[in-house]
């Protein structure tokens, strides 16, 4: 059980090659460890990036700081390995490009279906009560689910190595890199384009900013709240089912995949500050290059490194670095 | 002094109910008893931490550290006393508790709960990279002794047992004393509002860092304990996934009674290993359901149900919590 995913952590490429390679770059050239660190880097942030920002988002409307979504990512990571297996099944290989839209079908499902029920049934009859309440009631939700993804799909491994391949290698300098790593880094900037987007540029999304600055006005002004905590608590849950779903293709698909991501999910937005979605990029950025800093150069630190960040920005900036000032309330 | 005589009676009577069980027990329920009341011990510090408002999500830190504590020093000394072990246990926690509490007490809410809960995976990832002490694999700690006798076999879970059974009923009745004192009640109004506190002359941030070392020895008993009755320790002691159990237990118990906390830490023992048993593939599923029902069912925790029938002639919070 490895903190940040096994391979759920595209900064590894393949098993063994750190050691060799970072002594073969401390003689060559440290320009090329420092670009290696970089990209490694960015493509762990631009993973960390989408598994995050769901939770910010969540965090951010509803204020429920959600356990279970690691568990939603699992979900994402089982529901692509069935529909990419259902879409090769019905003819899929004339087109095999269509896989990758197989991955985003798989979390939408997911979003729809598990979304509306978890809120609906649940969770709406926690609003306004103790956050850390509502962390135990997303924790019962994370066991709940981890039993039933284990009745779904069983405890043996999917592979969806399809799409992980179809994009080729590509050649950096002495190194090579799989061409779907470099995707991840582009969905990341997909993603957090269309997310602040919608939240900037739409009504929608301006309703919704208003109802993370203060529900209780935006409800008095004639805003449906309860409508806008469904919505917002599906686009959340479709984005861990993104996120899984796109790291699907590169791991096997096992139970106890989510463990370990909703801890570093919850640093990065802790990082960043708590329903901030800059901040999530932002604090998905520091965390992918520290850690790839740390696999490179200190890998004994490798599995607390993120932890080690996050110690390291609460400690000068208590509530994360994307805060809003409060008043004191007597 | 009524509520100390009070104190002393329950005391002694939950002593006498618990040494019982040491001839009545069957094996099987002596280890998970003794284990319960261990965790339980762990959960304790958590409901000190409670009263003034804040749940930490990374107590397994200290429940790590008292069992490594443990496991180190019978190494090195080639000692298993109990009572040596247990004593290091709390004094090392105690002592990286008042070197972090003075820090962590400024925190509130989720971001005191996340910064525990980082603290102790930072140990986790640090134990599990420590090939000399077992990495991931930890370490076998001998069987315990009790100053100079060496039990085995039934005598030995026996004495593991009164021993855990005595600490216990020990540490809730000086925890009843000190959350019946002016100092303990203080929490109970911070809780409510520490603002207020303040301006009335008493230090927020005292109160809090003395709560979260108090937490920190109850942690390293609970783990020095552990480590001796299971005869093994691992870096999982500090994984989340541990202290989400503590914090399980601290919030079913609630923070308005102690003995609900050992209640709450048996129950949740024997719903484990019971849906273990019975669907060892949906045990989680079981346990989270187990949950959610008494989120919804109990929002007080279990320790309501005794208060709220005693407490029916005063109402206000502070008589109700006595």
């Amino acid at each position: 059980m490895q903190p940040a995913g096994h391979a759920g952590d595209p900064a590894q490429p393949g098993p063994g090659v750190h050691g060799t390679r970072t002594v073969r770059f401390v003689q060559q050239n440290n320009m090329e460890l420092l670009a290696t660190i970089l990209v490694d880097g960015l493509i762990y942030a631009g993973w960390l990036f989408i598994v995050s920002v769901g939770l910010t988002l969540v965090f951010g409307v509803l204020n429920i700081l959600n356990i279970a979504h690691g568990s939603l990512y699992a979900m994402g990571a089982y529901a692509a390995a069935t529909v990419v297996g259902i879409y090769f099944a019905h003819g899929g290989d004339a087109f095999p490009m269509g896989s990758y839209v197989a991955l985003i079908v798989a979390a939408l499902l997911v979003a729809l279906i598990v979304g509306p029920v978890l809120e609906r049934w649940l969770l709406r009859y926690f609003y306004g009560r103790d956050e850390v309440l509502i962390v135990l009631v997303t924790y019962g939700v994370f066991l709940v689910l981890e039993d039933v993804m284990k009745l779904v799909w069983g405890v043996e491994p999917y592979f969806v190595s399809e799409p992980y391949s179809l994009l080729g290698n590509i050649e950096a300098g002495p190194l090579f890199y799989v061409g779907y790593d470099f995707a991840v880094i582009a969905a990341a900037l997909v993603v957090g384009l269309v997310v602040w987007l919608v939240l900037n540029k739409t009504r929608t999304g301006k309703v919704v900013l208003a109802v993370i600055h203060d529900s209780e006005m935006s409800q008095s002004m004639g805003v449906d709240i309860s409508r806008i905590y469904r919505w917002a608590f599906v686009a959340g849950v479709f984005l861990a089912a993104l996120g899984g779903a796109l790291t699907a293709p590169m791991l096997s698909v096992t139970p106890g995949l989510g463990v370990n991501v909703i801890i570093v999910a919850f640093a990065v937005v802790i990082i960043g500050g708590l329903g901030s979605v800059e901040g999530a990029a932002i604090g998905a950025l520091m965390v992918g290059i520290a850690r790839a800093a740390s696999v490179h150069l200190l890998p004994e630190a490798e599995l607390f490194i993120i932890y080690l960040v996050m110690a390291f920005v609460l400690f000068f900036r208590p509530e994360g670095l994307f805060v809003k000032d409060q008043a004191r309330k007597i | 002094m009524n509520a100390h005589v009070s104190v002393a009676g329950l005391s002694l009577l939950a002593l006498a109910v618990l040494v019982a069980g040491g001839w009545l027990l069957p094996d099987w329920a002596m280890f998970l008893v003794t284990m319960a009341l261990a965790k339980g011990v762990v959960s304790l510090g958590i409901v000190v931490m409670m009263r003034g408002g804040l749940v930490s999500f990374g107590q397994g830190l200290y429940y790590c550290i008292g069992a490594y504590t443990a496991a180190l020093v019978a190494g090195a000394l080639g000692t298993t006393d109990i009572f040596l072990l247990v004593v290091l246990g709390v004094l090392i926690s105690g002592a990286l508790g008042a070197l972090l509490g003075p820090l962590l007490a400024t925190y509130r809410g989720i971001f005191f709960a996340m910064l525990s809960l980082s603290l102790s995976m930072i140990l986790y990832g640090a134990l599990s990279k420590l090939t000399v002490i077992g990495g991931t694999d930890g370490m076998n700690v001998a069987a315990a002794t009790f100053l100079g006798f060496h039990p085995e076999g039934i005598v030995l879970q026996r004495s593991l047992y009164l021993f855990t059974a005595v600490l216990t009923v020990g540490v809730g009745a000086l925890l009843r004393v000190h959350f019946d004192s002016q100092r303990g009640l203080l929490s109970l109004a911070i809780r409510d509002n520490e603002l207020r506190v303040e301006y009335l002359g008493s230090s927020v941030r005292s109160v809090m860092a003395a709560n979260y070392v108090i937490a920190a020895m109850l942690g390293g008993a609970g783990g020095a304990i552990s480590a001796l009755a299971i005869g093994h320790v691992d870096p999982e002691f500090s994984y989340w996934t541990t202290s989400g159990e503590f914090v399980f237990v601290a919030i079913l118990a609630g923070y308005l009674s102690i003995p609900a906390v050992f209640v709450a830490s048996i129950i949740l023992e024997l719903v484990r290993s019971f849906s273990n048993l019975y669907f060892p593939n949906t045990w989680q599923l079981s346990l989270g359901v187990f949950l959610l029902a008494v989120i919804f069912l109990l929002p007080e925790g279990i320790g309501s149900l005794v208060r709220r029938r005693r407490g029916a002639a005063s109402r206000t919070e502070l008589a109700d919590e006595r």
